[in-house]
This record gives structure tokens, sequence and C-alpha cells, in this order.
């Protein structure tokens, strides 16, 4: 009786969750996203620019700052917020093989809950960087954790294990002694996990509910830390991958190839999206890039030499491109032409990447010092903001404030809220 | 009245802990935990059982805590995440956990070293006295995580000492500490002050790094095509053989010794340098038994390791990182003879730092231990 109830509402409850999954995904597409959202690395669909209002301009260790949170471990990742909920990633142990995902509530820097579990791969990297360096994805109602080790799982909002991979007992060799770091993506009810390393290097999507494999496709082997751009284009999407060789779009639905563009590119810098259509990639040149027919090589609209970055990405926005070198130098250029239009010296070196909100554009060095740039064909530094701690993570920005990940603290800056 | 009342409920406590009922539920929640597989095989069911087991509460942790001595990585993950939401959600509805249960499961050595941890952390949680009454019992524990603690303990001891200064009962801690101290950081830093004391250490014995080598090289290696050719070495080594190596150089076993403190050897002075080449290095141990071994391997180049005749790992990457300990390699070693032979590839890079054609390889167990060896 049970079963047969439970069998004709399956179809029911399977088409009430494709549909949350399509409205969530529906909302990110649209520009910057819901405005108490940053679910992902670099914030709604990998923009970097938030539609927030009342973000403060100016903050140090004791103005300005909501909470501040301590952290169980290291850590490169961002955090992401959804729903009340920050969530953020850490690695710990003499042998980094103690994984650890935080939940901590947005308005009191509580943390809610807290899961670990043991690195099944590889846990040597460069000291600067850590176990827990892709960043943690959430639509809302869960979160989605995957490990430089190749460990990644999906909880609810409330902590409870949905599933869990050991990618490196899967695809063995997993490797990349320098640490993996790219970010996965969603897109409706898939996940989106880049791997290229120099072991088996591949793309996979997995279910999100239970974990399981869509689809995986084999990737060029060698180390590369690029996070995935989703493209949504209605009913369905692409995911474009970019290794230092080439950029490959793929269809997210079954992962076939949909085009590729061969160069030298960035093995870090994530790819863009503009307001026109057009793809952005980085690497020896910045390439806009319109994707045409299916199957076809994507035609370069420009290229300049003048937007380089070393571990950062881009940010476009209303027509302009912006980035920022290694020499700490920031440079914006229209991204529709590639022409030049100003540059600005900050204080460097930078690992996190430019974020955008209410026409200001923040960036955060390694020493935690937060420069904050009014954009114009005028531009102006408005302030630096000193928190004394080192960061190499992108911070979040979602409720109208900061989320920053410094080395062993969670600081949320920004009015306190009840 | 209120003493009445708290024993119905310390009844009640007991009788629900010890739920025939509950208790075979648990069991079975665990075992569909357990069947999780490769490819997340098993993850729909298991997220079932995971709540189910979670919702069980503390009196499931003694039986999730035994269940992860015998699981599977993917099941562990399951199982560990399990009790780390029992005894969060526990805590913060402001009800004990087993205290007595943990301590006893942790006094147990018979359990798994990642279980016991796992027990210590949250029995620390609930209990701020647990390190000081265990910690100086655990200086040859054979978890390494709770082994490190203890050391860590000793050494903060060791450095009071000094401070006073009691240079001879600080000696006698940092003696204490490094026969217990596995992790490189910890023995360095014994290392570093025994230095000071005039106390010399031989950190190779101590770690177990094999120090006496036979190198022969250089092979081709260009393109890395050379990794997946098994040169002669690789079909057996004969000490007095002579090979055709890269550009048909005759290639003959010469003795390396090395004297670095963690075993390095450095192909391009044992060999010669050589860029796209192929090296190989052999040494034989002596066991006293038949005895469980880990051959823990680090270099920046891409590497084999043969452990009597047959591959026991293999690694190809080139100078993304080198250290201790970075690749471990879990074998048997028989009694008496045993042979070890690395093979050891360069690429062609042109970089600075991508010039290093080298590796270290120790014989311990799982703590890290070194393996006793008989003297050749």
């Amino acid at each position: 009786m049970i079963r047969s109830i439970l069998a004709g509402i399956a179809p029911i409850l399977l088409t009430l969750a494709t549909t949350v999954d399509i409205a969530y995904s529906g909302q990110r597409a649209q520009g910057p996203g819901p405005k108490k959202a940053w679910p992902q690395f670099r914030g709604p669909n990998g923009t970097g620019v938030s539609a927030d209002t009342g973000l403060p301009t100016t903050w140090s260790t004791t103005e300005n700052v909501a909470w501040k949170a301590e952290l169980p471990g290291r850590g490169v990742s961002c955090p992401v917020v959804a729903n009340g909920r920050v969530y953020l990633t850490a690695s710990s142990g003499f042998r980094q093989d103690r994984l650890h995902v935080l939940c901590f509530e947005t308005t009191s820097g509580i943390k809610l809950w807290e899961r670990q579990f043991w690195a099944t791969g590889l846990t040597q990297c460069h000291p600067k960087t850590a176990m827990a360096a892709p960043t943690p994805v959430t639509d809302g109602d869960r979160v989605f954790a995957l490990f430089a080790t190749g460990d990644v799982v999906g909880l609810d909002r409330d902590g409870n294990l949905l599933w869990y991979r050991s990618l490196a007992r899967d695809y063995p060799p997993i490797s990349n002694n320098v640490g993996m770091a790219a970010s996965p993506v969603l897109w409706r009810g898939t996940l989106f996990l880049p791997m290229e390393n120099a072991g088996a290097s591949f793309a996979l999507a997995l279910d999100k509910h239970t974990g399981q494999n869509r689809w995986k496709v084999d990737r060029q082997r060698g180390i590369n830390w690029v996070t995935p751009l989703v493209i949504e284009n209605g009913d369905s999407a692409t995911l474009v991958f970019q290794t230092k060789a080439e950029a490959t779009a793929y269809d997210a639905e079954t992962g076939r190839k949909v085009w590729e563009y061969e160069a030298g590119l960035s093995e870090v810098s994530t790819p863009n999206l503009g307001e026109n259509g057009a793809v952005f990639v980085a690497g020896g040149d910045f390439v806009a890039l319109k994707p045409t027919a299916k199957d076809a090589v994507p035609e370069v609209l420009w290229k300049s030499n003048k937007l380089r970055m070393a571990y950062t990405s881009a940010v476009i926005h209303q027509g302009r491109a912006y980035a920022v070198n290694n020499a700490g130098i920031l440079q914006c250029a229209d991204a529709k032409t590639g022409e030049a239009l100003w540059q600005l010296r900050l204080k460097g070196p930078f690992w996190a990447s430019p974020l955008i909100a209410e026409g200001r554009l923040y960036i955060t060095n390694e020493e935690g010092l937060t420069s904050v740039v009014q954009l114009s064909n005028d531009p102006a530094i408005l302030a630096t903001n000193a928190l004394g701690e080192p960061v190499t993570a992108t911070p979040a920005i979602a409720e109208g404030r900061f989320f920053l990940r410094t080395d062993k603290h969670l600081w949320c800056v920004g009015e306190k809220k009840p | 009245m209120h003493s009445r009342l708290y024993a119905i409920i310390a009844a009640l406590v007991v009788c629900l802990s010890f739920n025939p009922s509950a208790g075979a539920e648990v069991d079975v929640l665990i075992e569909r935990l357990k069947k999780v597989g490769r490819e997340g095989g098993g993850n729909s069911n298991a997220a079932k059982a995971w709540q189910g087991l979670v919702q069980q509460g503390s009196p499931a942790l003694p039986a999730a805590l035994k269940a992860l001595n015998d699981s599977t990585p993917e099941a562990s993950n399951w199982l560990r995440s399990a009790v780390d939401a029992i005894a969060e959600r526990t805590l913060a509805a402001g009800r004990p956990l087993p205290t007595r249960d943990l301590e006893a499961f942790i006094l147990d050595k018979t359990n798994g070293p990642h279980s016991r941890r796992l027990a210590y952390e949250w029995l620390c949680r609930a209990d701020k006295t647990a390190p000081d009454r265990l910690l100086p019992g655990m200086m040859q524990d054979p978890s390494p995580e709770l082994r490190r603690d203890a050391v860590t303990v000793v050494l903060n001891q060791a450095k009071q000492l000094l401070d006073k200064p009691d240079k001879p009962a600080a000696t006698a801690a940092y003696r204490q500490a490094l026969a217990a101290a596995r992790d490189k950081d910890q023995v360095d830093e014994i290392a570093k002050q025994f230095k000071a004391l005039g106390v010399t250490v031989d950190l190779a014995v101590h770690f177990g790094f094999v120090q006496q080598w036979h190198l022969a090289g250089p092979f081709e290696n260009s393109d890395g095509k050379g990794f997946a050719v098994m040169y002669p070495p690789e079909q057996g080594v004969n000490l007095t053989a002579v090979y055709k190596g890269k550009k048909d150089d005759e290639l003959r076993w010469k003795e390396h010794a090395t004297a670095d403190p963690y075993g390095m050897v450095d192909l391009n002075k044992g060999i010669a340098k050589h860029m796209g080449a192929t090296g190989y290095a052999f040494a034989v141990v002596q066991s006293v038994a038949e005895q469980p071994v880990e051959v823990r391997v680090g270099s920046n180049n891409a590497i084999k390791v043969f452990l009597n005749g047959k591959l026991a790992y293999q690694h190809e990457e080139y100078h993304h990182g080198n250290a201790m300990d970075q690749y471990i390699a879990k074998g048997t070693l028989q009694a008496g003879r045993n042979e070890i032979l690395v093979k050891v590839c360069q690429n062609e890079q042109k970089e600075e730092w991508a010039q290093s054609w080298s590796f270290q390889l120790r014989l311990c167990d799982s703590v890290g231990t070194a393996i006793p060896l008989k003297k050749p």
C-alpha cells in the first residue's frame, strides 16, 4: 500500500525537486543573483559582482566588525553564503589529512555545525595552499565541498551527510603536489568538478542529490587551478573548462564537447561571461571570445596584452573589464573593444580576486589589506582597510556585509545585526 | 522527591541506552553505511541510514566507533561524520556524552588509531581533565595523533626545564620525547635543542632511512617516455651486470652512501647531472622477521618503487614538490634478505627549480617507527 502511494507521488516529488533546482539556478543566471546569496567561488555565477547595498567602505580589526570566528584549520577556500548561513572548509592535522566543513550563522557568527572527513588522497602541497583550497558551492539548501585530496561531500544545511565520494580511490591516480584548488560549480541538479591534475584528469558531473556520476569526460593531463564557468542559455547550459592550452565548452547535460579554443591560457584565472555573451579567457593575452555555432571554433572579438593577472581572476562589469597584475596594478579596459582605459597602482601582492559592488571595487592583498576603489573614468582609492592577518581567499559579499577568510579566522565585516 | 525523580529518569536513560532492539537497529544502520562502494554506490541508502543512526543519539556512539575498525575509507567517512553529528547534537542539547564508554574505547588499543583519536577528541570536549589523565600513557601509542599530543606535552616540559635552566633534566626530557616522536617537525625541534645541548642524534637512523645504495644510470627518459619502459634492472638486479644506457653508454652499478640526515640520495652527484634521464637505486636490507612495512618515499621526480621484485608504488609527477613521507607503499618484509629497487625519472625542464634528481626512502611501521633491521 505504502509502496504504491510512494510510486504514485514519486513523479510529483521528482518534478518538484527539479522545479526547485531550476528556480534557484535561474536566479543565478540573471546577473548578480539573489541579494542574500554568494553561492560559489566569486559569487553569483562566478562573476565577482554583488548587487548588495549598504556595504562598508572602511573597517579595521575593531571598526565595522560584526563578528569574528576562529577556524579549526588552514585553507585558501572562500566562504559561501545562502539563507542566513555561511559555509567554509578548512584542513588540519600534521599531515593536512583532516578535512572540515563548517557552517556559521551569518547574523551572529555562531558555529551551527562542523563535519570532518579523513582525507583519502595525497596531502602534499605548497605551503601557500592547503587541502581546503577549492571553494564549496551551495544551492541554498545544500552545500557541496571538494577538497584538494579528491574527497567530495554533499551536506544539507543542517549538516546531514547526503553523500560522499573519494575520487582519489575512484579514479587513481589523482595528484597535484602543488595542491589542487579549482572549485566546483552547480547548474540545476548537477555538480561539476574540475579535476585536471598530474594524474588521471577529467571533468566530472555528479547528481547533486546522490553524488553519483552523470557524465565524466577526459581532460588534458596537467596541474591546473581554473574554476569552470557556467553559461546558461534558456533550458540548456555549457560549462567552460580551461587549462594552459585550451578552453573547452561542454554541454552541461551530456558532457558533449560544444566548442574549443586553443591558445596559451592561464592555468589559474577563471573565465568570465560578458554582458553581451562574450566569454573572456585570460592568459598571455586577455581574449574576448564569441561562441558561435555549435562545434565551431569561437570567434575572437579582441585580444589585449594589457590585461594581465597572476593568481587572480578578472571582473567584467557594466561594459568594462578589470584585472590586477602581479605588480599590484589595477587595469581597466573596454570590454567591447579591449581598449585600455586606465590603470591604478594598489598595494599587492594579491591572491584573492577583485570584487565589485555599489560601483566600488574591493580587493584584498596577502597581508589582509583591502583596497576600496571608486570606479569611474577617474578612479580613486577610497580606503585601505587592514585586518592584520594573511589573506589568500577571495571574500564573499552577502546580506550587505563582507565575509573574509584570513589565515586563522572568518571575519564578518559590516553592521552588527540582531 | 527530586532524588526519586532523578532516579526514575536515570533508570529510563539506562533502559533506553541498553534497549536491545535499539542496539539491533543501530547494527542494521551501521551495516547499511558500511555497504557504500566506489563511485557513489550505495550513497542513497547510506544517506537514509546515516540519518537513522544519528537519530539514535549517544547510545549509538560506541557501536559507530567500533564499526570504524574494519570499514573501508568511504564507509569510515560516513561513520565518522555520523559520530561527529551525534556528539555535536548531544552536547548542543545539553546532554552528556557517554564519557566512560569513550574512555574505555580509547584505552582499548585493539581499536583502530583513527577511531580512538575520534573518541578522544569528543571525550576531551566533554571532560577537560582527560588530556592530563590520558596523554602521559600515550607516548608509545599506535595512534600517531595521540602520540603526537603526548610528545607535545613532554616537549613543553622540556622547554620549561631548559628555561629554568636545568639542562640535565631538559636533556632527559628531550630524550624521552625523541624516543616517542615520529613526526618530522617534532623530531627537528628535538634535534635543534640537542644541538644546543651538545647531544648528537642520528636522524637517518631514527627515521629508518636507507642510506647504503647501489646506483645505475642514466637510462633514457626523453619526453618522459622512460617511465613506462622496463629497463633491465626492473627485470632483476645483478650488481655485476653491464647495461646499455642513454646514448649507448655502458652502465655499471656503483656503491653510493648518503650522509644526508634525511636520507636524501642525489643522483646528480651519485650518477651525474642528466636531463631526460632514468636512474636506478638498489638496496638490500635484512629483516629480523617477516613483518608489515611502510615504504615511505619523497621525491621531486617521477618514481617507481619495487619491493622484492614487485612494483610497490609508482607516481609520475615532476617538480611539484618534495616532502618526507610524500608517498607511502604498504608491503611485507620477508625474514632475511629483502631487495628494494627505486626508479627515479628526471624530465627535461630547464628552470632552476627543476634540476633536482633525487629521492629519499625509509622503512617504518604504520606509526612511523623505523623498522629494526639486521646489520648487513
